[in-house]
């Protein structure tokens, strides 16, 4: 089981954590396309490599980071500081 | 072959003082305490044990260990108890499995006869067609299925969990496993560690050599003199990623099985090796026993194999085989090295019992007569944590075995393993490892204590990540031995030859992994511990190529099979009570478990509870209703985000309606908020949504406007919520309320007050009504939740007050047309689904899903809708589908339906296609039972009360 570094608790089980899936930008709901608002919903790059991600830190301080994890090694690196308020989604 | 116990070994396990009795299909036997089932019944002159899996032949004692094949038995109600491992106690019934009537006159032996036709991918190819037969195929498959009997009265057994975070988990407990561990512990590390067998030793046990056995003895004394923790009778199943290890502890003093969840820092893998069968024509004879078997039952349990023996070597641990036979009197017929390109044909004899041998040793071909054939053919290193880590080992002709090839740098390697070496050899590789593995330890740990904001703060920097600058073990050279010049079976466990193996390489199956699915090989209770290589060299052949050209399997876990009943173990799962269960218990109710908690059902007759809160007054305990407290200036606006309609204009004592739509579109979560005072407001979610949407709105405050002053404190079971419903209710609360004007005016319908109710201050109620009664939601301090309800029976005895449960609650709001999230609507129901889009707010600036729910107001959706059966009396069950007449083209289905007590006939709410939700539409509902009735959509939602009168009084 993967060890998920929260910013706040240390790093811990990935169980005590919720996966948030792939960073994404939220576009513009008033100008967004049809197919800009559909990639933002179910498209995702899904790379063999790093990736900036989501995670929830449900069963801690139930903070919401986003970290890079290489998808391939399962390595982490760049995670907000602990208290960073915009450490959420990119 | 005749099995008889000797005189004392000098290293036995057994307590000859202590005689143990037990049956064996029925039959009095007795042996000694340390006896495993299979050495005891061996001692005794046993010689079948079990009938193979598919041609019902005869089988033997193979390796006398946890991974024999042939030793698989039911123990009382415990089906395939491992003889060769499982220790001996007075008054076991054991009994062969897979054979019928008995073990030694066995009719599916008839299948022997049919050997031909059971090849490989047998039941593929004629259990097939045609698919009508598939009923009786299954019938005829599942008499002849192996194993043993399932009992299912036979009571839940204990099993138990435990967490751990050692510094190094020592897999092993050979001389170079026991050697790691020291060492780590000697270099402060907290060491774990893990032997498969009933003691530590490895090889030492069963060895008889002077040397060997002062060395068992100082490790045991060393052992016993540290800090290890040592775990016997226990495997390591599996390694996940980050050193998380599953160890499944068999000998727990309470529980039948312990999973342990171990984070290790580091992983020490010393597994040893374990000792390969040889294939040749007759190998699953009994009689014919591997040299580690000869050796075990002669050293461990004091028992003679055999009275004339073959020995085929081609190590040192068959030669050491030889002398031990001789020690104890068999008579050694022959021994034909490997090494030297001896070789063996065939066994000859019964079904039951080698007679003869057929060999090519140095005098030519030549049969030998002999009741047991001992074989040494070379081992398999069982590389499973390695795979299971991501390795991929590499074969080693010259050495005839795998060897690691590059493991990630917290998982080390050591014994028989990583390499050979002499004894003093092993046990400093296994010491230099274990050095080696408690200086990485420490830097993990360094790193996740300093990763962790809130730990104690570490001293220094991380120690830098120690090289590996042990000196490598080396590689004895060995023979390539995996069949002979004859075939045999490859898999006992499965039954199946090398002439399978090669016939399914013939039809199109040569990659290993296609060919061990194919035929099965490796799959079996062994796991491929015994068979993968030989598997492996059959494929290789078959295909002309070698053995590292075909690679091999992949070893996943878990290493040892398991019990479902260890994986499930304990669940630490908590319930959920209100603080009012108390009184449920004490008045006849019926649970009904939603989700974590624990809610009353009814008490007996719902219909009755229905009736009572129409006519009068009840009382339903809604404790786990979603309640998020808000506060801050900026709730209006977060409000306004998640919700579908307005919010910004919500006045101090007022409550509002509100639906959640994710950014699909779809329904996520409804429910009331109420401003309690001006920055203060509180969100109610319903009750299987409150973890959800509590993250939810996190997630959009944390993620997406974390500049907007809110504070969400989740108060769900901070209050015990009760819901006072019916005309009499009013009444009823003014018994119990000061301080709050009641009155239809004062306090009317979707407003919240503040009161003290029971004399508890601090509760705050608000006139919501989900039964479509005139109703006051009373949310009340947890601790006086018990109080409080009491209360309201007390006070109303004469206003007829009783409780209602979920069911009465349900059946009520049905009969009000409420929808439920995630019941009338699914993962597809868009918000104007539900026949409240006329809530949805595009003109407002943001909120979650509006570009979906704006693209939706163009667009003909399935609807929520309100359907009475035309027949009164029929309740269609929920999920039924409906239908185009009498065709089954689906228009949509039933989603909720009850027997409504009020108006004295069947209910339902449904999904529709848009052109089916009009009013006085009609519809036919297909029911289970294949009959289709007609049914009616009326025009609005409320199958009562429509215009409200009744909640708004």
């Amino acid at each position: 089981m993967l060890l998920v570094p929260c910013p706040n608790c240390g790093p811990r089980n990935s169980t005590d954590l919720r996966y948030g899936g792939e960073s994404h930008a939220r576009p513009d709901p008033n100008t967004a396309s049809p197919s800009e608002w559909r990639a933002y919903l179910y498209l995702r790059d899904n790379p063999a490599g790093w990736l900036r991600e989501n995670w929830y830190c449900a069963s801690g301080c139930r903070r919401w980071f986003s970290i890079e994890r290489n998808t391939a090694t399962n390595e982490f690196r760049n995670p907000p500081l602990p208290g960073d308020k915009r450490g959420g989604a990119a | 072959m005749t099995m008889s116990r000797q005189g004392v070994q000098p290293n036995e396990v057994i307590d000859r003082s202590t005689k143990l009795r037990f049956r064996w299909n029925g039959k009095r036997f007795s042996g000694f305490e340390g006896d495993t089932i299979a050495s005891a019944l061996a001692a005794s002159g046993e010689q079948i044990f079990s009938r193979s899996m598919k041609y019902h032949r005869p089988r033997g004692i193979l390796t006398a260990d946890f991974w024999d094949p042939n030793l698989m038995v039911q123990v009382g109600d415990d089906p395939n108890v491992r003889a060769g491992h499982r220790r001996l106690e007075s008054g076991m019934d054991v009994r062969a499995q897979n054979a019928w009537p008995s073990l030694n006159r066995d009719l599916k032996a008839a299948n022997s006869l049919l050997g031909r036709f059971l090849t490989a991918g047998f039941y593929y190819k004629t259990f097939m067609r045609p698919q009508w037969l598939w009923p009786t195929y299954e019938r005829v498959l599942a008499t002849f299925a192996p194993g043993g009997k399932i009992d299912l009265d036979t009571p839940h057994a204990y099993h138990d969990k435990r967490y751990t975070h050692p510094d190094v988990v020592v897999a092993g407990a050979g001389p170079a496993g026991i050697e790691a561990a020291l060492a780590a512990s000697s270099e402060g590390a907290s060491v774990l560690l893990v032997e498969h067998e009933h003691a530590v030793g490895g090889h030492l046990r069963y060895s008889s050599d002077a040397g060997d056995q002062a060395a068992l003895t100082d490790l045991r004394a060393a052992l016993d003199a540290s800090d290890v923790e040592v775990l016997t009778d226990s495997t390591v199943t599996g390694r996940y990623e980050d050193n998380w290890l599953g160890i499944v502890q068999r000998n727990h003093p309470i529980a039948v099985e312990r999973l342990i969840k171990a984070r290790a820092k580091t992983l020490v893998a010393a597994p040893g090796l374990i000792e390969r069968p040889y294939v040749f024509e007759g190998n699953d004879r009994p009689g014919v026993i591997t040299s580690g078997a000869a050796r075990r039952l002669i050293n461990l349990w004091g028992v003679k194999p055999g009275e004339r023996a073959v020995v085929f070597s081609a190590n040192a641990d068959g030669d050491a085989a030889v002398a031990d036979l001789e020690r104890v009197g068999t008579e050694i017929a022959a021994v034909i090295d490997g090494r030297t390109g001896g070789s063996v044909s065939l066994t000859a004899g019964s079904s039951r019992a080698v007679e003869a041998v057929m060999v090519n040793g140095t005098n030519g071909a030549e049969r030998i007569d002999a009741d047991l054939l001992v074989v040494a053919a070379g081992w398999t290193a069982p590389t499973s944590l390695l795979n299971m880590a991501g390795d991929r080992p590499i074969y080693d002709p010259a050495a005839a075995r795998f060897f690691p090839s590059d493991p990630p740098s917290n998982v080390l390697a050591t014994g028989g393993l990583a390499g050979d070496a002499d004894l003093d050899g092993l046990r400093q590789h296994g010491a230099a490892t274990g050095r080696l593995a408690a200086a990485r330890a420490a830097a993990v740990r360094h790193r996740l204590q300093s990763r962790t904001a809130r730990a104690l703060p570490v001293d220094g920097d991380e120690p830098a990540w120690a090289p590996d600058e042990r000196a490598p073990l080396g590689r004895d050279p060995h023979p390539e031995l995996y069949r002979a010049d004859t075939h045999g079976m490859v898999d006992m466990s499965e039954d199946i030859s090398s002439k399978d193996l090669v016939a399914a390489a013939h039809e199109g199956y040569d990659s290993v992994e296609l060919a061990k699915r194919y035929t099965t090989a490796t799959m079996g209770p062994s796991q491929g511990k015994l068979e993968t290589v030989n598997t492996v060299a059959a494929i290789a052949e078959a295909r002309g190529e070698t053995i590292s050209e075909v690679g091999t399997t992949v070893w996943r876990p878990p290493y040892a099979p398991l019990t479902l009943g260890a994986l499930a173990g304990r669940m630490f799962e908590p319930v959920r009570v209100s603080s009012i269960q108390p009184w449920h218990e004490a008045n006849n109710v019926s649970i009904i478990q939603a989700g974590q908690w624990l809610r009353p059902d009814h008490y007996g007759d719902p219909a009755a509870e229905v009736r009572n809160v129409r006519e009068n007054v009840g009382l339903i305990d809604v404790t786990p209703l979603g309640k998020l407290d808000l506060r801050g200036t900026d709730v209006p606006k977060l409000l306004s985000l998640l919700y579908v309609n307005k919010w910004m204009k919500l006045g101090v004592g007022r409550v509002r309606y509100g639906m959640m739509c994710a950014e699909d579109g779809v329904v996520l979560d409804d429910g009331v908020t109420g401003r309690l005072g001006e920055d203060h407001y509180m969100m109610s979610t319903t009750s299987s949504g409150a973890g959800g949407v509590w993250e939810w709105v996190e997630n959009w405050l944390q993620t997406e406007r974390p500049d907007w002053q809110v504070h969400v404190t989740p108060v769900t079971t901070a209050y015990a919520s009760i819901n006072v419903a019916g005309p009499k209710s009013r009444e009823l609360m003014s018994r119990v309320c000061e301080g709050v004007d009641l009155d239809a005016e004062a306090f009317p319908y979707m407003t919240v007050r503040e009161a003290t109710v029971a004399g508890v201050e601090g509760c705050f109620m608000w006139r919501i009504g989900f039964t479509g009664e005139l109703s006051f939601e009373l949310h009340v301090p947890a601790g006086h939740g018990l109080h409080v309800w009491e209360a309201l029976m007390d006070a109303g005895s004469d206003l007829g007050v009783g409780p209602f449960g979920l069911e009465g609650q349900r059946i009520m709001r049905l009969e009000k047309g409420h929808f439920i999230v995630g019941q009338d609507t699914d993962g597809l129901t868009l918000g104007p689904s539900t026949g409240l889009g006329s809530l949805i707010k595009l003109d407002k600036d943001d909120f979650a899903g509006k570009p979906e729910l704006a693209w939706a107001a163009d667009r003909s959706l399935p609807m929520v809708v309100a359907i009475q059966p035309d027949n009164p009396d029929v309740v269609p069950e929920e999920a039924a589908q409906i239908v185009r007449g009498d065709t089954n083209e689906i228009l949509g289905r039933i989603t909720s339906s009850r027997y409504s007590p009020t108006l004295n006939r069947s209910i339902c709410l449904g999904q529709v296609e848009p052109d089916l939700a009009a009013g006085g539409t009609k519809l036919t509902v297909l029911l289970e039972s294949g009959e289709r009735i007609g049914a009616t959509v009326i025009d609005h939602h409320a199958h009562f009360d429509p215009a409200g009168e009744r909640l708004r009084g």
